[in-house]
């Protein structure tokens, strides 16, 4: 009974291998795909170098990309941006703590017993879809522009991220699987343990993966909108003083924060997954 | 279906919702914190706050700006999904790019795009697309690159080509792939239609919030956080609703599949 992935239409292309080693042509395309991905890389970089000196853009608008890349070692130099990396960095990881540990939580009680399921799968999708922008001024008139503002929103956006991939991750159990255990007399807890988690494990890293990203949007907003202290707040300074090319530079920051973030998340979530990887079916998409 | 099931089935499906409702409304009634008005005021003001005029002057605009953002993003997203999913070069060339902009969060786009595009209507279509586009353009590039060998060489060899193949094979394959995308951009949507308007703005909804709450009309702040609330399920639900008619061929095959 070989229980291989019998789905042709959408193969487990588990997103953009970067850097991964496959064991077959390690030699080749790597290097190469790598190669063409700096020539995009350095190719945008022109681009931008370029247009404003060209007068296509204003660089009023878009400066030069040697002036943001200025802009930007500026910003390293000084301790302002780092104790603003190091807040945004805090919203987030607590945040995101604090929401897969709930979600865990929350989804292995849930997915463990039907009847709790049923019974909270209309609440849950009614939740899940609130735009968590819609706790922004809720957050202001509670917490100000203290970090529990951020983790509020952070919290709350990536906790239903992770909830649902581990409810998703619960019912995808192989019957068989089940029945074998329940005919050696496993109890729910020892079902739970080792047939329920196993298969759920890859649906709730998937889970982890994206909530670790939404947590990034969500605590860069709140600084951005509410203000609270970090590199969301800097950039509202920056944009509120004219100065662009600083701008530029924190967007970057940001956006390179958010690959940091991806990279790790699709690493860790490798590591733990090496056992399985090779018969991996795509989790419930996201 | 007896009348017994049908009943079990509304009350697990009613009956946590209506609990909660319930202790919102009873734990809230006799509240006299000031942020955290009774639910009774709140509902009370939801009438006469969101009277027709109302809608039509604040919650249609921010519903035009996310339709058109939105709509052109899923338009570009899967047009310029398609080119680079098909080379292999391009795709090799765009990949670190394009996963350095999807990586940024796109709220931070917003001053950047108001640099360029002031605050009017345009700024605010802008930036829905920049974050919208994202998703679905990575998923159609996903969809696309994992397109069947077999049906592919099939219809080489059927002499399929062009449009047709374009149709009929490469875009119904990344389908599933491209509508991941766009669920995942609808939610994206509705957060940058909320935030540009809270950056700046004399109309819509996340303007009229941000209002209320500066001049501290507290129930009527919490009538329109329901407003939102509402606005996201309903949307979700239409986009449900909307995938299971399009994909019903797709999930159809994917519960074969599983039990065969």
């Amino acid at each position: 009974m070989s229980h291989h992935d019998l789905t042709p239409v959408m193969a487990p292309a588990a997103g953009p291998a970067i850097g991964s080693g496959s064991a077959s042509g390690r030699r080749r395309p790597v290097p190469t795909a790598a190669l063409r991905g700096l020539a995009g890389l350095a190719g945008l970089v022109a681009v931008l170098e370029v247009l404003p000196h060209v007068g296509l853009v204003s660089a009023d608008y878009l400066p030069p990309a040697s002036e943001t890349g200025r802009a930007l070692w500026q910003l390293l130099a000084e301790d302002p941006f780092w104790t603003a990396l190091g807040d945004t960095l805090t919203g987030w990881a607590l945040g995101l703590a604090i929401a897969v540990g709930a979600g865990v939580v929350a989804g292995v009680v849930i997915g463990s017993v039907p009847l709790l399921r049923a019974a909270t799968a209309s609440t849950i999708e009614f939740l899940r879809p609130i735009p968590s922008v819609a706790l922004i001024p809720v957050a202001v008139l509670m917490y100000g522009t203290d970090l529990r503002s951020k983790l509020l929103l952070v919290v709350y956006a990536s906790f239903w991220q992770v909830l649902v991939q581990v409810l998703a991750g619960m019912q995808d159990v192989d019957p068989v699987a089940d029945d074998t255990a329940r005919s050696y007399r496993l109890g729910r807890w020892g079902r739970v343990r080792h047939v329920m988690w196993p298969t759920a494990l890859p649906y709730v890293m998937t889970g982890v993966r994206l909530a670790a990203t939404v947590a990034l949007v969500l605590a860069v907003t709140a600084e951005l909108v509410i203000g609270s202290p970090g590199l969301g707040r800097e950039l509202a300074v920056a944009q509120s003083s004219g100065a662009v090319p600083q701008v530029y530079a924190l967007v970057l920051v940001t956006g390179l924060l958010g690959v940091a973030i991806n990279l790790v998340a699709r690493a860790v979530e490798r590591r733990a997954l090496h056992w399985h990887q090779s018969n991996r079916r795509r989790g419930a998409e996201g | 279906m007896t009348v017994h099931t049908v009943f079990r089935r509304a009350l697990l499906a009613g009956g946590l919702p209506g609990a909660l409702f319930a202790l919102w409304w009873f734990t809230s009634a006799g509240s006299t914190d000031f942020y955290l008005p009774p639910l009774s005021t709140t509902l009370g003001k939801f009438g006469e706050v969101w009277t027709p005029e109302r809608l039509r002057s604040d919650v249609l605009p921010s519903l035009l700006r996310l339709t058109a953002g939105y709509l052109l993003a899923v338009v570009a997203g899967v047009g310029l999904g398609l080119v680079v999913g098909t080379g292999r070069v391009v795709r090799d060339v765009l990949e670190p790019v394009l996963e350095l902009f999807r990586a940024i969060p796109p709220p931070v786009l917003v001053p950047v795009i108001m640099l360029f595009a002031g605050i009017g209507d345009t700024m605010k279509v802008i930036v829905i697309v920049s974050g919208c586009m994202w998703p679905i353009l990575l998923n159609t590039v996903e969809g696309v690159r994992a397109v069947d060998e077999v049906l592919s060489d099939t219809c080489r060899s059927y002499g399929i080509t062009g449009p047709t193949r374009l149709w009929h094979l490469v875009l119904r394959s990344a389908s599933p792939q491209i509508v991941t995308g766009m669920r995942q951009a609808l939610s994206i949507g509705i957060i940058l239609m909320v935030i540009s308007e809270m950056f700046a703005s004399s109309n819509g909804l996340g303007f009229t919030i941000v209002q209320f709450q500066r001049s501290f009309a507290i129930p009527e702040m919490w009538s329109g956080v329901l407003l939102l609330g509402l606005l996201g399920f309903l949307l979700s639900l239409l986009f449900r609703f909307a995938e299971n008619r399009a994909l019903a061929w797709y999930h159809g095959l994917r519960r074969a599949q599983r039990n065969p």
